[in-house]
């Protein structure tokens, strides 16, 4: 990268501000903050923070696009702000707070929706054999890892949500990552607890109020695809809805 | 005030508190956790781990010879009791991970996958590909989420402890939604709020790593033990101070300065190594102090790349091959070239020693317990002593499992002793509450908290880096001294109750204030150098009279008191650290 590239160049940035206490609506605030082209748009957040307007909030804290914090909506895109830089963005860069989310200040959200819905899909491996003794772990071949590695990969920024349409029209709606790693424990060959998570799963408010606009997967900074998790779960849905009619009682 | 009665309190969900969690759940579904967090747990800074966690796996490898690497690694300043413990648990912490569902990376016959790294004379760190303690944190969370009795209590910042007659009985909190003030009262206290890199300038540590369980306990008479001991990564991405894992060696890296010479095998680390063939514990797999401080001579020699962030040596893996790099470290080819416009698989990565971790940090003795009864530290936050003066890279992520269970368990095991005692906490609680207030509504102030800040950070990377010596720290004590007295006039200018991140970072000011006075003060007296503590005038480690830890007491307006408690031998004496490859 050359000196050239490190020039300073001044984005003007309209950030959204709302602090329930004092504001009716959320507006917006306009800074001109001089920035580096090889900063990422969280970095001339915390310019702001630090030297222009100390009072405005947001979530950050690893800058290495993994803990998941710096959501939000640059120029209508929901996206890491870590992930967005500075040298691919135009003069004039809106920030928002993640779309189809309430705000609980400035550009922090509400969880407590995705949070609770995470709680309630046992993401965690069920086992119905007793696992194997305390000093031996359980085989499993690079093949068995590639079939669940990809949607071990999400980080829970919630940017999947706030491009999901269908969660947008019906908050009920389990929702991308949460599918996702319900999916990513399906498919590990050490758990057991397919049925019972297809149980809570493979209702309307899961896999079937999905419409495969596949917005989940094209946002989705870690690449887990989303997208094709639920479709893959639909299909086990469906092979366990007909066993279930054809063989009452029995658990796939 | 909102009190929530539990049977323990944890403060902190990252890997040491969501294992001591787990651990208290599972033995007994009677006990009730509250587990209170500044972030959801996934935002915890275990995250950001990379390389992997080591433990014992092969037949080739042994529990002593892992002692033997961590103790000579710490230079000695470990205590052995500790060690001997945590090598023989690490296998079946990392097994017990396996079975909650931790992708590690596998060989081709199923089993979990081990690689070098730095200071360890066998392969057995496992790993996931090079996003370990992410994998290790999400399963942890996960996992967390069957328990019942864990209640968590997520973006809640803790502002102190209570306690009264030698005795923890809780915390205070402000739960950042509402900036209402929430009580815990508990039995039993575990910190487990991780490091405290913020304190410098240039740190791999994500923005929440400020040192507040430490601060908290040292304002509470509990002293903070070794705290001189700052690890310097080797190989931060300049600029941002992006970690690239210890990986990137342990799988063929190697470092270069501006004449393409691997300069490390001038610092005791040689000879050469072939090109794509590392060799366990020497060259580029030495241990991170060493690397470090190699750094800092061929920098002060002029041969360093000069890079729009600073000066550098270049980290070289392009022989590894596209192939490999995408499959064992995606990550690092992934950050190098976003933040730095640098590809691994096509260019040299410019890289510089980055503040990574903190070997000091709350004294506790192998259950993790402090000198205050009912409180206990686990994990970056703790110094039980594994680590000595020099942490070996894959050590920590086994450290917070193994120690975060033990504490955990002691700490069920002390629920039925004695009788708690939370009569005080109501004041006591009303008391800090009442200093964030007065911090909250004063208008007056006229320092501004990013200039304490940043002047608190740079002193410390001028006076306490790398290389040390009297003037340099004399002279950071006394700034930070000042500091102390200036942080009583900054203004916290957002008003608002609803997550108020300008009174959270005033907050972690007065924390990084309180931990950076016992780094400088630590440092000013270990007149010796040891593992990640050198001084420019006194170059050599005395075990005459520093084979001791150090241990600073907070002391109202001036720096704190240093006491100093030996270290445990057991088998190991303390000899030469050899990282020249001998046996190669």
């Amino acid at each position: 990268m050359s000196q050239a590239e490190l020039r300073t160049r001044t984005l003007e940035i309209e950030v959204m501000r709302y602090d329930p206490e004092q504001d009716k609506e959320p507006h917006f605030r306009t800074y001109s903050v001089p920035c580096q082209e090889d900063w990422a748009i969280l970095d001339a957040l915390n310019y702001i923070k630090e030297n222009l307007d100390s009072t405005l909030s947001y979530r950050w804290s690893c800058h290495m696009m993994v803990c998941g914090s710096c959501g939000m909506m640059i120029n209508g895109e929901p996206s890491l702000t870590c992930k967005v830089f500075v040298r691919d963005l135009p003069d004039n860069v809106r920030v928002e707070p993640l779309a189809n989310f309430p705000i609980e200040r400035d550009l922090v959200v509400v969880l407590d929706d995705v949070m609770g819905k995470l709680q309630n899909a046992q993401t965690y491996i069920i086992r119905q054999d007793p696992p194997p003794a305390d000093d031996v772990e359980y085989k499993q071949s690079p093949a068995e890892l590639m079939k669940f590695k990809q949607y071990t990969m999400c980080i829970n920024c919630m940017v999947c949500y706030a491009a999901c349409p269908q969660y947008n029209l019906d908050p009920e709606f389990t929702g991308p990552a949460v599918m996702a790693l319900a999916h990513r424990y399906n498919l590990d060959s050490r758990d057991q607890g397919r049925s019972e998570r297809l149980d809570i799963l493979g209702d309307h408010d899961g896999v079937w109020n999905c419409s495969f606009v596949g917005a989940c997967s094209e946002v989705c900074p870690k690449h887990v695809d989303p997208a094709a998790a639920i479709q893959q779960m639909k299909i086990e849905a469906s092979g366990q809805w007909v066993l279930q009619k054809l063989l009452p009682g029995r658990k796939s | 005030m909102e009190t929530v009665q539990t049977d323990v309190v944890i403060v902190g969900a990252g890997g040491a508190g969501l294992r001591a969690a787990i651990a208290i759940a599972e033995s007994n579904s009677k006990i009730s956790v509250a587990l209170v967090s500044k972030v959801y747990p996934m935002r915890s800074h275990t995250c950001a781990a990379e390389g992997g966690a080591a433990g014992v796996k092969r037949s080739d490898d042994s529990l002593e010879m892992h002692f033997n690497d961590t103790v000579s690694g710490g230079d000695w300043l470990c205590d052995q009791d500790v060690v001997e413990y945590f090598v023989q648990q690490a296998p079946l912490e990392l097994v017990q991970l396996e079975h909650w569902g931790c992708p590690w990376s596998r060989d081709d016959d199923g089993s979990v996958s081990v690689r070098p790294f730095g200071g360890m004379k066998k392969k057995r760190t496992w790993y996931a590909a090079d996003k370990s303690g992410f994998h290790i944190l999400h399963t942890l969370f996960q996992t967390s989420l069957q328990f019942k009795n864990i209640q968590r209590f997520d973006e809640f910042f803790c502002i102190d402890l209570l306690h009264s007659d030698g005795r923890c009985n809780g915390v205070v909190a402000m739960e950042m939604r509402s900036g209402k003030f929430c009580r815990f009262d508990a039995k039993s206290v575990i910190l487990a709020t991780g490091g405290a890199g913020r304190i410098f300038p240039f740190t791999t540590n994500g923005a929440i790593k400020t040192g507040d369980g430490m601060a908290m306990a040292y304002r509470a008479g509990v002293p903070l033990k070794d705290m001189e001991f700052v690890q310097y990564h080797p190989t931060g991405l300049p600029g941002t101070g992006i970690l690239l894992t210890e990986g990137c060696r342990g799988e063929g890296g190697v470092l270069v300065n501006k004449d393409g010479y691997r300069y490390l095998q001038d610092y005791g680390m040689g000879p050469e190594t072939p090109i794509g063939e590392p060799v366990l514990k020497t060259m580029e797999l030495g241990p991170r102090d060493r690397l470090s401080q190699a750094f800092w001579h061929e920098w002060r020699a002029g041969r360093t790349v000069e890079t729009n962030w600073g000066d550098c040596v270049l980290l070289d893996m392009r022989h590894l091959g596209e192939q490999r790099i995408n499959e064992r470290l995606p990550l690092v080819r992934e950050l190098a070239s976003s933040y730095v416009g640098y590809d691994p698989v096509t260019d040299p990565v410019p890289v510089r020693p980055v503040v990574h971790y903190m070997m000091g940090g709350i004294d506790t003795n192998i259950d993790g317990e402090t000198a205050l009864s009912g409180l206990f530290a686990i994990g970056e936050t703790a110094c039980g002593s594994l680590n000595g003066a020099n942490r070996l890279g894959s050590n920590s992520l086994t450290e917070l499992l193994v120690f975060g269970k033990r504490a955990a368990l002691k700490a069920v095991d002390r629920l039925h002793e004695g009788e708690a005692s939370a009569a005080g906490n109501a004041e006591q609680a009303e008391q800090a509450v009442a200093g964030v207030r007065e911090l909250l509504q004063r208008s007056d102030g006229d320092e501004s908290l990013g200039a304490v800040r940043r002047e608190m950070m740079n002193s410390l990377e001028d006076g306490a880096g790398i290389y040390r010596d009297a003037d340099g720290l004399d002279q950071t004590c006394n700034t930070i001294l000042e500091l102390q007295q200036r942080y009583q006039g900054i203004e916290v200018h957002d008003k608002s109750n609803v997550f108020n991140t300008d009174l959270q970072q005033a907050l972690e000011l007065k924390n990084m204030l309180d931990v950076a006075e016992t780094v400088a003060a630590s440092a000013r007296l270990r007149t010796e150098s040891r593992g990640a503590h050198q001084r420019l005038d006194f170059t050599e480690r005395d075990d005459q009279d520093f084979l001791k830890h150090s241990l600073a007491y907070q002391q109202a307006g001036k720096l704190p008191g240093i006491e100093w408690s030996d270290v445990t031998i057991t088998r190991s004496p303390p000899g030469v650290r050899d990282y020249s490859g001998g046996e190669r």
